[in-house]
């Protein structure tokens, strides 16, 4: 259970920065691990550059998007001539600390799910007892190891609490381990002539065509990642339209909502390889199981994030039946928040259908696993650049088919 | 003497010319009193007088400007960020300046505002939110005060006091506000604005409440509720 906190106040001014951030978060956590697993093994500097690099470009992204909606008019009341720094810690940080604070929170509980996800891959993390407790049909263990994961998230309040934060690093960097022997040859040779495919290297160019001919068949996989995605988007759609009443002050009384919220953030926190994965084990294997998890995970997600919007909102006519409340009252004021909420999630749910290929779905995923399985890095180095392609022209294409005019302003739907 | 000349300048925002072919001089030791309606151009000239006069010129905006998460003492205190380093202003946020901090004590006792030095300007009311907007202006010790409608949201005794502590320390200011009396009173100089014009620029002894009125469209429809 280790969380690595990138340093990522980083402003992404230029335009090399941001398509480097872009880059560089576009790649899901696993998929870095796997990388990195080639040359570091099993350590924890594995697991740390895994969720620190993703994540510096993810905080790259999004503090710079909760930094652009200051207010100005503070640091337009300044007298000219203050400097840069002061302008900044007086006039434009106070201001926005708050969402800042928040959304860190909220990444805290994302960098858990993911570290449990490093598991699959063998880092020693609560996910690797997981997967093989299920694998070798334990279950009553594994669903004891879930328990724990979610009293974990649950009581993030508790142990998570500001005054405990530099101890838990302190202790966290202490019982981290093991630190790796980095031999500086390896390296060098991973990066200059393992991840490079070798006819490129000694200048073949015909060569360099049959490397290409050799690349699994790449649009059906190309056609699958995007299918599953547009399918996980539907499946979170209609989900979230049918759950979010479930935990909204609109419907039900304190006791449903209650179950109603814990159902949800508990289908939130579990991580989504976990829930294809058993699925996977329930309905045997095709898509259905990727699709179906996709679904539930960002599904209960958005129908959270809408709840607590609709609980803002006050219903103009007192006295409708909860069907009426929903469909006339509430639904039409909130349906191009939520549309618009998906389509910030389309990024994420193509990144996690890529992951989910890991489990078997052919998906580009599947291909980039395999080619690590079969230590062929250039291949896999590859793959990985045209499914980080893929992402940014998705989230490029969602940017620009969201709903204009309802601003976006929580931050945790990223 | 003068202080600054527009000379037919259009003056606006990045894309719109609220104040046109605008002409106006202004000499020192004048306290003017700007007039008009909501979107008269108060605004407007008034922040192009800042520009102009930069270095010289106290600004207390319109919309206070205050940073809600910091305690009132901090923001007084960047009234005269500039004058400090990155340095000493960053120590100032972790820890006060003793001399800022005495200085500052002092100034805010005198606007009614004592044992709130510490308080989070977004625990305020309104009106001491505005105080707190008038003692950094204060704060900054320039030679001119510009008020962008400073005394909008205090009691009439206060608005009276407020503008008397001010222009004891500014023999020049320029105050953009809605209180007639005042403006007849306590003012040498009185510009009315009316739909991107000068209307009305003349010494307030020589004006009644009636010329005031006139610069008010709606006014002559409720004639009897404008003198208040």
């Amino acid at each position: 259970m280790r969380c690595g906190f990138p340093l990522a106040l980083l402003f992404p001014r230029s335009r090399t920065l941001r398509a480097l951030c872009a880059f560089v978060r576009a790649i899901h956590e696993l998929f870095w691990a796997l990388l990195f697993l080639q040359v570091f093994g099993l350590s924890a500097v594995t697991a740390l550059a895994a969720l620190a690099i993703p994540y510096a470009g993810i905080f790259a992204k999004v503090y710079a998007e909760i930094l652009e909606l200051t207010p100005r008019a503070p640091s337009a009341a300044l007298p000219t001539g203050v400097d840069r720094l002061s302008r900044f810690i007086y006039a434009e940080l106070p201001l926005v600390w708050e969402r800042l604070a928040s959304y860190t929170r909220y990444r805290f509980e994302c960098a858990m799910r993911a570290s449990v996800l490093l598991g699959f891959v063998g880092l020693p993390t609560l996910g690797f007892y997981l997967e093989s407790a299920f694998r070798e049909g334990r279950f009553g263990e594994a669903g004891a190891l879930l328990w724990i994961f979610y009293l974990l998230i649950a009581t993030l309040h508790w142990w998570g609490h500001r005054r405990l934060l530099p101890l838990l690093l302190v202790a966290g960097l202490y019982w981290l381990g093991p630190w790796p022997q980095i031999d500086g040859a390896l390296l060098w040779r991973f990066v200059s002539h393992d991840l490079w495919p070798a006819p490129l290297l000694a200048g073949d160019l015909t060569g360099l065509v049959a490397w290409v001919r050799d690349m699994p068949d790449l649009l059906p996989a190309i056609g699958n990642t995007l299918l599953l995605a547009l399918m996980g988007m539907v499946g979170s759609l209609v989900l979230a339209l049918l759950l979010w009443p479930l935990a909204s002050r609109h419907f039900g009384n304190r006791a449903s909502r209650g179950l109603g919220r814990l159902a949800l953030v508990m289908v939130r926190s579990t991580p989504e390889l976990m829930l294809a994965f058993v699925l996977l084990l329930l309905l045997g294997p095709s898509m259905l199981p990727a699709w179906l998890a996709l679904a539930l995970h960002n599904g209960a997600l958005i129908a959270f994030l809408v709840a607590r919007h609709a609980d803002g909102l006050t219903p103009g006519m007192p006295g409708l039946p909860a069907s009426g409340r929903y469909a006339y009252e509430l639904l039409p004021r909130l349906y191009p928040n939520l549309l618009a909420l998906l389509c910030y999630r389309a990024e994420v749910i193509l990144r996690e259908t890529a992951l989910l290929g890991m489990l078997g779905v052919a998906t580009l995923g599947f291909y980039i696993d395999s080619s690590f399985e079969y230590l062929m890095f250039d291949q896999a180095l590859f793959l990985l650049l045209i499914t980080a392609g893929l992402n940014i022209a998705v989230d490029a294409a969602a940017r620009r088919f969201r709903p204009r005019e309802v601003p976006v302003d929580d931050p945790c739907s990223r | 003497m003068t202080l600054l000349r527009f000379d037919g300048d259009d003056l606006g925002h990045a894309d719109r010319v609220v104040l046109p072919g605008l002409s106006l001089t202004l000499a020192r030791g004048q306290q003017v009193a700007l007039l008009g309606q909501s979107g008269a151009g108060k605004s407007t000239l008034l922040s192009a007088i800042r520009a102009r006069l930069d270095p010289l010129a106290a600004w207390c905006p319109q919309s206070h400007g205050l940073v809600p998460l910091l305690s009132v003492y901090h923001n007084v205190y960047m009234g005269r960020l500039e004058r400090h380093g990155a340095l000493a202003n960053l120590l100032n946020l972790l820890r006060p300046n003793r001399d800022a901090w005495q200085a500052v004590e002092s100034l805010c006792a005198e606007l009614g505002l004592d044992g709130l030095l510490r308080r989070p300007v977004e625990r305020l009311s309104g009106g001491q939110r505005q105080r707190v907007a008038i003692a950094r202006a204060l704060y900054q010790q320039r030679e001119i005060f510009l008020g962008d409608e400073p005394l909008a949201s205090v009691d009439p005794h206060q608005a009276l006091r407020l503008l008397q502590r001010i222009q004891r320390q500014h023999a020049t200011s320029v105050i953009a506000l809605h209180q007639h009396r005042l403006a007849l009173s306590h003012f040498d100089r009185v510009i009315g604005l009316r739909d991107g014009q000068v209307q009305l620029d003349a010494a307030s002894r020589e004006l009644t409440l009636a010329d005031l009125d006139a610069l008010y469209p709606d006014a002559s429809t409720s004639a009897a509720a404008t003198s208040a």
